[in-house]
């Protein structure tokens, strides 16, 4: 056919032949995914004739056509053929009718073999979700049954345990993690130094604002904020890290090389999270506790030497040993359910995604609930 | 259909050297690719072919040379003439690249979405027309992970159609397939190039598909960082004389055919 300049932007429809018998509509120019609404409207307002006894379509005018083009064609004819008129195309070129026979197929109708998806109602969803939730608790069930296995297994193996990996972990969990957790704590330290300092004034006994930073930080806040810092940082790339192993089959191939997946990839992770994680709470508590610092001596008329004395004396090591305790079961809570919802990952990208969201959401909501225990046990203990 | 001039080359790429870093992998390759063939890329594994390939989509950018595609110059364009110079391209995944959290019909019904302003209706029409044309009607509510390998890449196929573009590219198209549903790919592409005189241009180095579909094809080797031979495959394997050539097309280890036989 003509070269590339030559050929219209648009359609051309004419009609012959007289109303109610024989008629000719003869398209030329182009029909293709461009002009398609339009031609679909033109068809639409070719129709309302009186319905003629046959309708000829002459193509011999066409430049040209694509799939959709020629899809608009056999819409056009099922449409004339469903009202019991005689059709025919005639005069297509070489190049148009190739078209036509390759789309020309009765498969085109055919209904979709699964129903829409979205069509599940109240109950319905109510139900599928409760299902999905004792799925989800007894998954985390079994993986809690196979973590501890597999610890218990390294307690009494040390060997078995990719050591190298642990360090790794350690590094990325702890050492990469320390600015972030000295910072939110050194800053948590000062707000509560400066917004108790406002209360304990009315009293002047601004000595205790020590004892009340101190008490704060190293019982609850150190360890909670280390946890939560924690769940986001690595939780979360746990999570993402076993999840794209799943969706590429790597911890398929590891089964096959007759690895356990928990032993190779998760307690690795676990380890690295229950040795370093104690050690960011020192290391928030310490910094914690240097905000308050900075607050009592700038304004509160505190010398350095009776803010850490103070300190000194209102925080026990019963207390120290019992926030490293908790952190330390902090930092398993997050790395074992990072490491399940990244085990629990199937499909592709999407399920990646939202393992990780549901690693961190389910690890900050275990450590809240575990700090609770933590406070209740505690205070009985001590 | 495609009423151009024929003899125009719709892709012609003067000596474009690819390079990463220090590291070069296509030196001054030139070659032209004619309207309506079906183009095949040969080559053993890492000589450069799929980065060829994504040099043609305007993926990557070459270092020297140019590329153009249908008359537009890829080292120059401006990227908003490049999504337009896209519209008129496909691009066939080695995996067949679907969106996994679309369903079928979503993942063909995306770019026409996007790129037209066609009502609902014509847009569904569409679809299950290009699901058919790929032998996939009936599948537009699965999602991709319900699919075999041979289907995802045929749904793939059929979002790369999905605007009637005038070249499709096909990264590995028999690729980690049956040899049954290797072949029907074979056909299916075939069957589109005939029908709608699609330029198709293939990277492959499966020699069933490359006899049983390419027109023409180049072959580039690691060592020469660019082009050895170029011609109707048929032709090459009977009449090269270059022992790498013969090699690939007699599927055996270099150096050693002799004693093998």
């Amino acid at each position: 056919m003509k070269s590339r300049t030559s050929i219209p932007a648009l359609h051309k429809f004419e009609v012959s032949g007289s109303a109610g018998g024989e008629t000719t509509l003869t398209i030329s120019g182009r029909v293709s995914l461009e002009t398609l609404g339009k031609f679909r409207e033109d068809v639409d307002r070719f129709f309302p004739q009186p319905a003629p006894q046959g309708l000829r379509v002459d193509l011999s005018g066409l430049q040209y056509l694509d799939s959709a083009g020629a899809l608009a064609l056999l819409t056009l004819r099922r449409r004339v053929e469903s009202r019991s008129i005689p059709f025919q195309f005639v005069n297509a070129g070489e190049e148009a009718s190739r078209i036509l026979t390759l789309l020309d197929r009765p498969t085109l109708q055919t209904p979709p073999l699964l129903s829409s998806r979205r069509s599940a109602n109240l109950l319905e969803q109510a139900g599928e979700g409760s299902r999905a939730l004792a799925g989800d608790f007894l998954a985390g069930m079994e993986f809690v049954g196979e973590l501890i296995r597999g610890l218990a297994f390294s307690l009494v193996h040390p060997r078995s345990v990719r050591w190298e990996d642990v360090i790794f972990y350690m590094k990325r969990a702890g050492m990469d993690g320390l600015p972030i957790v000295s910072l939110i704590s050194f800053l948590i330290g000062l707000v509560i130094a400066f917004m108790s300092s406002l209360q304990l004034k009315q009293f002047g006994a601004y000595l205790y604002v020590a004892s009340l930073v101190a008490i704060a930080i190293v019982r609850e806040l150190g360890p909670l904020m280390t946890g939560i810092i924690v769940a986001g940082r690595s939780g979360s790339a746990f999570g993402a890290e076993i999840g794209t192993m799943m969706v590429n089959e790597e911890v398929d191939a590891l089964r096959t090389m007759g690895f356990d997946p928990v032993r190779f990839l998760a307690v690795p992770k676990v380890l690295a999270a229950m040795i370093v994680v104690p050690l960011l709470t020192l290391y928030a508590d310490f910094f914690g506790i240097l905000g308050g610092l900075l607050i009592g001596v700038m304004f509160l008329d505190l010398t350095v030497y009776s803010y850490v004395d103070w300190t000194l004396w209102s925080i026990t090591l019963f207390d120290v040993v019992a926030s490293l305790i908790k952190s330390m079961i902090f930092a398993a809570l997050i790395a074992g359910i990072g490491c399940q919802r990244g085990f629990g990952v199937r499909g592709g990208a999407a399920a990646v995604g939202s393992a990780t969201t549901s690693a961190v959401v389910a690890g900050i909501f275990l450590i809240i609930v575990v700090d609770s225990i933590f406070a209740v046990i505690l205070h009985y203990v001590r | 259909m495609l009423s151009r001039n024929p003899e125009e080359p719709i892709i012609s790429v003067e000596g474009i050297t690819a390079r990463f870093g220090e590291e070069t992998i296509l030196a001054d390759v030139s070659f032209q690719v004619r309207r309506g063939e079906r183009f095949a890329i040969l080559g053993g594994s890492g000589c450069g072919k799929t980065v060829l390939l994504k040099h043609l989509v305007g993926l990557y950018r070459p270092y020297t040379g140019t590329v153009r595609v249908m008359g537009t110059n890829m080292t120059e364009v401006e990227e908003a003439d490049l999504i337009e110079l896209r519209k008129k391209m496909g691009v066939l995944f080695q995996s067949g690249a679907l969106l996994g959290s679309l369903t079928l019909y979503e993942n063909v019904a995306l770019p026409l979405q996007a790129y037209t302003d066609l009502s609902p209706a014509a847009i569904e029409e569409i679809v299950r027309m290009k699901l058919a044309l790929v032998n996939l009607e009936g599948y537009q509510n699965h999602l991709p992970e319900e699919l075999s390998g041979g289907m995802k890449k045929r749904a793939g196929l059929a979002r790369a159609m999905a605007l009637d573009p005038e070249i499709l590219f096909f990264d590995e198209p028999s690729g980690g397939l049956d040899p049954v549903t290797a072949a029907e790919m074979d056909n299916l592409i075939k069957g589109i190039n005939t029908g709608m005189g699609t330029t198709m241009v293939i990277v492959t180095h499966d020699l069933p598909s490359i006899f049983g579909v390419a027109s023409r094809v180049i072959m580039l080797d690691k060592g020469v960082r660019g082009i050895i031979a170029e011609g109707d495959p048929s032709t090459l394997r009977e009449t090269s004389q270059d022992p790498r050539v013969v090699h690939f097309f007699n599927r055996q280890m270099a150096g050693r055919d002799q004693e093998e036989r």
